[in-house]
């Protein structure tokens, strides 16, 4: 008896569809909570640091001076510590996998767009005012 | 009386899924001593402690594991919220015990998977691990990471559950059950899976009390030690009974798991039962200043976190003892007296987590 107790389930597999998805061809599962990878929204960012110093992993790098915000894609652990800590929301984190990296280093850099509004009371004689 | 001979066993070996080195000493075909030798993977977590803030530490401390990594973090921000004296919310509490047994399961079902495959039934590994990715996909919806969850931190958890999530959770359990029930049929009752583990790698009570076996180590042999009685997170308002079993053998600690599975579903079943309304985090003020032990029960068996502060915010130690570093010892007088066959299963009977031994 003892050596039949596999018969059940192996029968029970080979008459069921397989547990595996074709994966190239079917999309993976995705959760809405899913950690993929971060993504950022250059007209927002403000440059003001944040997300690099929470960064566990010290995979960003925000530079104020040029204005670029660099991502190391291999030393990014997806943490989601960097979106929580945004204050504009600026960082988003997508469900899907980053896709390989195609530099050496994995570093991607993102030049910020974000321009600061001027305040309608202060401005200043060097520059148009545009809004 | 015959000659004896050293055979290496590792640190590249089929049946291992990380690297260990044991050199054998045969005389014919049986065992009669060994040496083990550890340090191919270490990679100075703890020395990171002094890098990083107590906060962003979790991140680290949950990446000791791949397979218990929750449990990691949960047992690192409990050792620093009692050195702060902080006062984690009730749901979090639960919210961390229902995590920690979705984590055993995971843990439990993916080393029944490694054991069928160690004895080479196919078969059995590919239905464990199918069985598996019921668990992890839970996980990944209720927490966002398959297998680093990253949902604990110092003060309480990062994400909260919904209460028709939860229940939604306790009731697709059954299913999961049932074909649980059908798995274990096969570990426990199949005669060739029998010959390969009865009375093979025999740890006596004694020697696991004495030599510190650790969780289903020490369970297998009629040792009943269980951190999760110590009533930690939410498990001092939990029913369970630590699963033991007397032999002592590779099929002893087979039993002690695949019991712990079904106690784990209970467990799951009896929080999202009782988990009560409320905050699930409290706001960490100040920085740690003392030391502490903290202690809990992984799937492997005792984990002890050591931490301690200077009122800094980095800490100044953090010493991470896990339950493989002290089933070596005991792995050792089991493969004593064991014919050469016999070793790759009982290695992977102690249920050996290499990565988290050596951190």
């Amino acid at each position: 008896m003892g050596y039949f107790e596999m018969a059940k389930t192996a029968i029970k597999t080979v008459m069921s569809k397989p547990a595996t998805l074709m994966y190239p061809a079917r999309p993976g599962k995705m959760t809405i909570l899913s950690r993929g990878h971060v993504v950022i929204d250059v007209s927002r960012c403000i440059s003001c640091g944040m997300c690099m110093k929470k960064c566990p992993a010290e995979a960003l790098c925000v530079d104020k001076e040029a204005k670029t915000w660099t991502i190391d894609r291999l030393r990014c652990v997806v943490c989601n510590s960097c979106i929580e800590v945004c204050p504009v929301h600026c960082l988003t984190m997508e469900g899907h996998y980053s896709s390989a990296v195609l530099t050496h280093s994995g570093l991607e850099t993102f030049t910020i767009t974000y321009v600061k509004p001027e305040r309608p009371k202060k401005s200043e004689p060097g520059e148009p005012a545009e809004a | 009386m015959s000659k004896k001979i050293v055979v290496p066993f590792g640190p590249q070996h089929p049946v291992l899924p990380e690297p260990i080195h044991l050199d054998l000493v045969l005389e014919d075909e049986t065992v009669v001593d060994v040496v083990p030798s550890i340090g191919y993977i270490h990679r100075g977590l703890e020395t990171l402690v002094a890098k990083r803030e107590f906060t962003e530490y979790v991140y680290i401390a949950e990446r000791t594991c791949g397979i218990c990594s929750f449990i990691h973090g949960m047992t690192y921000c409990q050792g620093v919220e009692q050195i702060m004296d902080l006062e984690v919310p009730a749901r979090a509490h639960y919210l961390r015990t229902i995590w920690s047994e979705y984590s055993r399961l995971h843990s439990h079902l993916l080393w029944l998977g490694l054991f069928a495959d160690a004895m080479g039934f196919e078969n059995l590994f590919m239905n464990s691990w199918r069985l598996r990715e019921f668990v992890l996909d839970v996980l990944e919806e209720t927490t966002g990471g398959r297998v680093i969850q990253g949902s604990c931190k110092v003060g309480g958890v990062r994400r909260d559950i919904s209460n028709e999530k939860l229940s939604a959770m306790a009731a697709d359990l059954k299913g999961f059950e049932t074909e649980l029930v059908d798995l274990s049929e096969v570990f426990l009752h199949d005669d060739s899976l029998k010959s390969r583990l009865v009375g093979v790698g025999t740890l006596s009570r004694t020697d696991a009390y004495d030599l510190g076996a650790a969780g289903p180590a020490a369970r297998g042999s009629g040792v009943a030690i269980d951190l999760r009685k110590t009533g930690y997170a939410a498990y001092r308002e939990l029913r369970f009974e630590p699963a033991t079993e007397s032999a002592g053998d590779c099929y002893a600690r087979c039993a002690v798991r695949i019991r712990e599975l079904f106690s784990s579903i209970d467990l799951i079943r009896q929080a999202v039962e009782k988990i009560p309304e409320g905050e699930i985090e409290v706001k960490v003020k100040g920085t740690p200043d003392g030391e502490y032990f903290s202690r809990s029960e992984q799937p492997r068996g005792e984990l002890v976190h050591y931490l301690k502060g200077n009122g800094t915010k980095h800490l100044v130690r953090s010493r991470i003892r896990t339950p493989t570093l002290t089933n070596v010892p005991p792995l050792v007088k089991m493969l004593q007296g064991c014919e050469l066959a016999d070793v790759p299963v009982i290695v992977l009977s102690i249920d050996p987590c290499i990565g988290c031994m050596e951190r």
